[in-house]
């Protein structure tokens, strides 16, 4: 830092910037992994994520398994969140630094909302994940990778949308469903058998729900729900109202019977 | 080298001071009253786009009166202070107390080594978890930092509105109440009506989520005052 602060506030700093990471950045404490090589080290991974469309919105889950290597690394962990009142981002890769990025979106989103005084767009919020999804490029090489699913209720084209990236930050928007993470694919799969452009809300929440437990048959990263221990996938709907959050009583209810039909 | 001619500190400290209560004694008033549901911060503000109050976190809100563009940084300066506090420890440690600090101490730094201080007066009001735990914080220009009990007033005729307000308020005032006297007293002391699109007013809602700033529309600022 060459420049002279005034204050624990640091006055100097220009006020026309609504960026938090700047801010991070400009003070040298933005969060960074220096490794040269990570293949030999067994950080827990983040598994399966998924999001579909529905008539009124997006619904996006994910189970709850971290592994390292061949081990269950946690068996409650949090991989969906609200990212502010009207999205929502999801989360596979590296748990560790996943949840630091999501973090840092989180805050990102709130801090240009009250420095500008209105929400970013849509748009700009998923072009501001894929960014910081690139600014990990170097880390991916190496194996920390991270890859979000991202989707929210764009006010101005009154609609739910989603989006889906690559290892480089790549954006692409999805119609339909997308999921990601090592369950991705058998997820994928029975999504495609389900999915209608006119889903009803609970029709779309079972949908999520039976499509991590098809992964979690398939996939031994991916965790089922456990009801004995009442371990029940995170799931989050985001419409026109916001971002709502099912609680366990309710995605226990609805995990039973689907669970009992399973063939 | 050439001598700097001597100025004692007590002259170069008045000056200052009489500088910056010229600018700041004609800055629209805001009003800034605790409520059993919250804290409510009201102002006359003519504009759409700019404005004087503001959220910083999740249960801290900001006014200032005087120059725009510098209870505008600071207003930024603390929301950077307290996104960087939330991030790094937890969002539980950021405080009231410690923002109003920070900015006593910027300001007295400003005052005393800038070419010229803030014009500005600024409060931190903090939510509690009960009325009995809300902090209002107002901090002046030289960074003076003052506790308030109950309401504040900043800017223009602050000891009209004050004597308007003293005793009105209390446990029990409801928001509507609250409205039309604080609106009342503004108007009394400024001689004129003020239109309620006129009125910038937001409130710390205690029965609220995470995020407790809200700003009031005017129509609801309308149904308070009818």
């Amino acid at each position: 830092m060459t420049e002279a602060f005034l204050g624990p506030l640091h006055l100097g700093e220009p006020t026309a910037d609504a960026s938090f990471l700047s801010v991070l950045q400009r003070r040298g404490v933005d969060p960074r992994w220096d490794t040269a090589d990570a293949s030999g080290i067994a950080v827990p991974e983040a598994t399966t994520v998924l999001a579909l469309t529905w008539a009124d919105g997006v619904v996006i889950a994910g189970d709850r398994r971290a592994t390292a290597g061949n081990l269950i690394a946690h068996t409650r962990v949090r991989k969906v969140y609200e990212a502010d009142r009207h999205s929502a981002v999801a989360i596979s890769g590296t748990a560790g630094m996943a949840v630091e990025l999501i973090k840092l979106f989180r805050t990102e989103l709130e801090h240009y909302e009250k420095i500008e005084g209105a929400s970013l767009s849509l748009e700009g919020k998923a072009n501001f994940l894929a960014r910081m999804i690139r600014g990990n490029l170097s880390l991916a090489f190496q194996g920390l990778i991270v890859i979000p699913l991202f989707c929210g209720y764009d006010t101005k084209e009154a609609t739910g949308r989603l989006f889906s990236y690559d290892v480089i930050g790549g954006r692409y928007d999805e119609l339909d469903y997308a999921t990601t993470g090592s369950g991705g694919a058998e997820a994928r799969a029975f999504l495609k058998g389900v999915w209608r452009r006119d889903l009803s809300r609970d029709e779309a929440l079972a949908a999520s729900i039976e499509a991590l437990i098809s992964a979690a048959e398939e996939d031994s990263a991916t965790g089922g729900p456990d009801l004995k221990r009442g371990i029940y996938p995170n799931v989050l709907v985001v419409t026109a109202d916001g971002v709502e959050e099912i609680d366990d009583e309710t995605l226990a209810a609805m995990t039973a019977p689907i669970v009992a039909d399973r063939p | 080298m050439s001598m700097p001619f001597y100025v004692p500190p007590e002259q170069m400290v008045k000056d200052r001071a009489d500088f910056a209560r010229k600018g700041i004694s004609r800055g629209r008033p805001i009003v800034v009253v605790q409520l059993d549901d919250g804290i409510l911060l009201i102002g006359e503000n003519r504009s759409p786009s700019l404005r004087k109050i503001g959220e910083v976190y999740d249960r801290i809100a900001f006014a200032g009166v005087g120059r725009f563009n510098e209870f505008e940084t600071l207003r930024v300066a603390g929301i950077r202070y307290a996104d960087l506090k939330g991030f790094s420890y937890s969002r539980e440690d950021v405080t009231g107390k410690g923002l109003a600090n920070a900015y006593s101490q910027t300001l007295g730094q400003v005052f005393s080594h800038e070419i010229k201080p803030y014009e500005v007066d600024i409060i931190v009001a903090e939510l509690g978890e009960t009325r009995a735990d809300d902090s209002i914080f107002r901090i002046q220009f030289d960074g003076t930092l003052r506790d308030a009990e109950g309401f504040a007033v900043l800017g223009a005729y602050v000891d009209e509105i004050s004597a308007a307000l003293e005793g009105a308020l209390g446990e029990g005032t409801t928001l509507e109440q609250a409205i039309a006297l604080s609106c009342a007293a503004i108007e009394e002391a400024g001689g004129e009506p003020i239109e309620a699109h006129d009125w910038e007013i937001a409130l710390l809602d205690r029965t609220a989520g995470r995020r407790t700033f809200r700003r009031l529309t005017t129509d609801e600022i309308t149904s308070a005052r009818s």
